[in-house]
């Protein structure tokens, strides 16, 4: 067959919502792309573990330090998932891990913004996880088939996650004059960089057309971002709280609310490297895997030893 | 009123140099270590199913990983971890050869055949 044959009944396939699996024929810029996304999405997940890590020795009691720890061991075990689905395509941990560490993969920009108060664990839960959530229901239904089932995987697990964000942060609201302000604070700072995080407008978009046509994506960046804002301005009366948005208004003709200019400068200057944690992040990933390396050599040469021993024994 | 909240800029705070792709220490083929897939049995009477992969040194330690990764939430009674390299997988591009011919063999199923209803359920 010829290529463009093969891409015809690849996009069939697609139209008629036959998953796509692992040693199935694509195009090679659908595979690239694939890699690309899933490995940025797990790369999100293994440093989303750095702004909460912080927290955990400072959490306010044994209960939320608990909470705390489960939920980061969750996002360790979302990384292995997406980076396991990843290497279906054929790429292989350690390029994507070595990609990582030398700037050419990017992660999600919202883990270069700082955790400074114990509400900001409210907060990343709420919008950060909340908007998470959103892209990644959208994933389940994905065209790639393993990256759909870890979509699965993963929203089953994540949905505790917002939830604890939410009442940490009606703990908050119910509480001292400080604790309330802390909580109106957070939130100030947490629900900007939180609607960045659904990428460029669809008009500035470079992926979104064929990503859509090939079913990587679903929703474009404007329709979730649109469905995460409606959520939000319902919920964040429950708090009592306001977000810091003064052109948030109801609008009849479209059914949605409208809301104001996101300050794209801002999410550029983040992604290119230059927001308050980007040096940070990679440092801290960086030292622990290369801190983590005699680990992984001595288990290796452990396993090496027993495998020996057992063919000694047998002859 | 007076408020203040305490932010604690020490531990969660970067830099003012720019993240870059300086030098990094390649990951070698000493230190890689081999892809396992990981089945759950998920309750007893039930068969195993596959729920993912992983990377381990040995059986042991990834019997122990699929513990932790896929077993936080009461998922399973019961693991197989088997090395990704001894699974033989058969080829997409022959699905037609090999499955075709069960497409027309509607008689081997029991609603192919009719039976009057006064013999009841069979």
């Amino acid at each position: 067959m010829q290529i463009h044959d093969l891409e015809k009944t690849f996009q069939e396939k697609i139209d008629k919502e036959i998953k796509i699996e692992p040693k199935d024929w694509m195009p090679d810029a659908y595979r690239k792309t694939n890699v690309r996304q899933i490995s940025q999405h797990a790369h999100s997940e293994v440093v989303g573990m750095l702004p909460e890590g912080n927290w955990i020795s400072r959490a306010p009691s044994l209960k939320r330090k608990a909470i705390l720890i489960a939920k980061v061991q969750d996002e360790a075990g979302h990384g292995l998932y997406l980076y396991s689905a990843a290497e279906t395509l054929g790429t292989s941990r350690e390029q994507m891990i070595d990609d990582l560490h030398s700037g050419k993969a990017k992660y999600s920009s919202i883990f270069n913004y700082p955790t400074l108060t114990w509400a900001d664990m409210g907060a990343v839960g709420w919008l950060v996880d909340g908007a998470a959530i959103l892209n990644q229901v959208m994933l389940c239904r994905t065209s790639y088939g393993p990256y759909a089932r870890a979509n699965v995987r993963i929203c089953k697990e994540e949905s505790f996650h917002q939830r604890q964000g939410f009442e940490t942060l009606m703990v908050l609201a119910n509480g001292t004059p400080e604790q309330k302000a802390m909580c109106q604070d957070a939130i100030n700072r947490w629900w900007w960089p939180a609607l960045m995080m659904f990428g460029p407008k669809d008009s500035e978009s470079t992926n979104n057309d064929q990503s859509m046509k090939w079913k990587i994506k679903r929703k474009t960046n404007d329709e979730l971002r649109q469905q995460f804002i409606d959520m939000a301005v319902q919920q964040v009366k429950v708090l009592g709280m306001t977000l810091p948005d003064d052109k948030l208004v109801w609008n009849e003709d479209r059914k949605h609310y409208d809301f104001g200019e996101i300050n794209w400068d801002e999410f550029w200057s983040v992604v290119k490297g230059n927001g308050q944690c980007n040096k940070q992040r990679l440092d801290a990933r960086k030292k622990a895997h290369e801190e983590g390396a005699w680990v992984r050599e001595a288990a290796v040469a452990y396993a090496k030893k027993k495998a020996a021993r057992l063919l000694t024994k047998v002859a | 009123m007076k408020i203040s909240i305490q932010k604690y800029y020490y531990g969660d705070f970067g830099g003012e140099e720019k993240a870059s792709g300086e030098e990094i220490k390649k990951t070698t083929e000493e230190t890689a270590w081999p892809l396992w897939e990981i089945f759950i049995r998920s309750k007893q009477g039930l068969d195993h199913k596959h729920a993912g992969s992983l990377h381990a040194a040995d059986a042991a330690m990834a019997m122990q990983n699929a513990r932790d990764v896929y077993t936080r939430r009461q998922e399973g009674v019961s693991l197989w971890v088997v090395e990704s390299k001894y699974i033989h997988a058969s080829n997409p591009d022959e699905a037609g050869e090999m499955y075709e011919p069960a497409v027309d063999k509607v008689y081997r199923h029991p609603t192919f055949y009719e039976i009057p209803d006064e013999v009841g359920h069979m």
